[in-house]
């Protein structure tokens, strides 16, 4: 694409741009160390997630006012307008994100030595939410349709895993009663993890419109990949 | 979009135009629907005022200008030999750039051209006309102590609401703007631009603007030219979130050149 005549605007876009994924990146990094947190069974882990849960919060906040000062002054429009719409959606999903990583680290201090947190498949689940984070991230950073659908696609994974993940602890529960707090704790953090990788999906979905200008929220995904593979628009 | 079933459609089938050797229009394709605002943009010289032009046969009046093609209204062929131009610009308004009031006064700027066109006498039916006109163009109010006076010692504002008053009082089917609010300030484009959202009930309105914004708040539909070509036309909410041309992508985002 073309630069903008306008220098001082495509700075702006690019600042834009790089702040969201420097919000991105610190969201990965507090998922990740919440997890070892758990898996490492390191308190000072989780300290450090709680700790800097704000930076990502001033992020929020600091983009919402550069997306607030371009609309004022630029008055954004087509491919311009999607990405603005796009940066205001993704910030709300990356900010509730490091919430849920924040709600992680605190799961952990409440019962560390919980041995259910050691279950593999919680782990897996992480590896997995965690691929789709980064990915979703890629996407926006690259307007790449396909890392988007591969994202959206990637979250039945998710589901299914948490639902398995979540007849198991029944299981524990149901063994041995005395492990039912720690096994809600456990089941908790699945659910937090996997509500992280449904915020990666709305990521996903934003970044199909940013890119294609078509709306994918709210349809199966069967419909999504129709939707961007249908293609009537033609050069003239 | 299907232009024949369309009443007061204004249908242009592969409109081509030379200014001597020079071809300005590489054959244009487009349907303009009653009852809607339709905007044209693109950058100078890209052959948009041209086009507009056109659809009054305005561009007659240059002798090294040709038009090939079909501009139909209503179904009828506006470059026909028996069409009588007069009428047909009776039927085709034209608001222009700057306000250009006749050195009368208002009262007789809304009824010389319907007292030449026959539509109505002096008297009671004309005052009538005058109000009704000037109160459909929203400036009745500020002019109805004061019809006597001349046009032009109104503001920039007022005399453009004055000069489409002028336009529609001769009743016609299609009012075409050439930029026209280029030369006045926010607040009386704000009223040309409400008077234009209530005029299309009655008039299909085409404008011709070089304010994307404006293009964007007043029009139903927008076309894109560029160097002599319609490069996309659509609904303008499509044109400005998610155009399908890069070139359009291009021109709307503000990447030109």
């Amino acid at each position: 694409m073309n630069e903008h005549t306008f220098k001082r605007f495509e700075e702006e876009l690019h600042e834009l741009k790089a702040k969201v994924l420097a919000m991105g990146g610190l969201v990965e990094k507090a998922t990740k160390r919440s997890m070892n947190s758990l898996i490492k069974q390191d308190a000072n882990r989780a300290h450090k997630v709680i700790e800097r849960d704000h930076a990502i919060n001033a992020l929020e906040v600091e983009i919402d006012d550069m997306t607030r000062t371009i609309l004022a002054l630029r008055q954004p429009a087509a491919s311009d307008l999607r990405f603005i719409m796009t940066t205001i959606k993704v910030v709300t999903d990356l900010e509730r994100m490091g919430d849920l990583a924040e709600s992680i680290a605190t799961h952990m201090l409440q019962t560390e030595d919980n041995p259910l947190t050691q279950v593999s498949s919680l782990q897996t689940l992480s590896d997995l939410v965690l691929a789709q984070l980064t990915e979703a991230l890629d996407a926006f950073a690259k307007g790449d349709l396909e890392a988007a659908m591969e994202c959206i696609e990637g979250d039945k994974k998710i589901d299914d895993l948490y639902s398995s993940m979540q007849r198991e602890y029944l299981t524990y529960m149901m063994e041995d009663p005395r492990q039912i707090t720690a096994g809600l704790i456990a089941t908790n953090i699945g659910r937090n993890l996997e509500r992280i990788g449904d915020h990666a999906v709305n990521i996903a979905q934003m970044v199909v419109y940013m890119v294609k200008g078509k709306e994918v929220r709210h349809v199966d995904v069967e419909t999504a990949a129709a939707l961007i593979s249908g293609n009537p628009e033609e050069e003239v | 979009m299907n232009s024949e079933t369309i009443e007061n459609t204004i249908s242009i089938r592969n409109l081509k135009l030379w200014y001597d050797d020079f071809e300005a229009l590489h054959g244009i394709d487009l349907d303009i629907q009653k009852g809607k605002v339709t905007a044209f943009i693109g950058p100078s010289g890209c052959g948009k005022s041209t086009f507009l032009r056109c659809l009054n046969r305005m561009n007659d009046r240059i002798p090294a200008c040709r038009v090939e093609g079909e501009i139909l209204l209503n179904g009828q062929d506006i470059y026909a030999p028996a069409v009588d131009v007069v009428q047909l610009r009776s039927y085709v308004g034209m608001v222009f750039q700057k306000p250009n009031p006749f050195p009368k006064s208002i009262y007789e700027n809304i009824a010389y051209a319907p007292r030449i066109h026959g539509i109505v006498k002096d008297g009671p039916e004309m005052d009538e006309l005058v109000e009704t006109a000037l109160k459909r163009a929203s400036i009745w109010d500020e002019v109805k102590d004061k019809l006597q006076q001349p046009g032009t010692a109104l503001s920039g504002g007022q005399q453009q609401r004055l000069c489409i008053a002028r336009t529609i009082a001769v009743r016609p089917k299609v009012i075409l703007m050439d930029e026209p609010c280029s030369a006045l300030d926010p607040i009386a484009t704000a009223k040309i631009e409400e008077l234009m959202d209530e005029l299309k009930e009655e008039f299909t309105i085409v404008i011709v603007t070089h304010n994307m914004q404006q293009a964007a708040r007043v029009s139903d539909y927008t076309a894109y030219f560029y160097l002599g070509d319609l490069i996309e036309f659509n609904d303008t909410h499509t044109i400005f979130t998610a155009p399908a041309n890069q070139k359009t992508e291009d021109y709307i985002t503000g990447r030109f050149g």
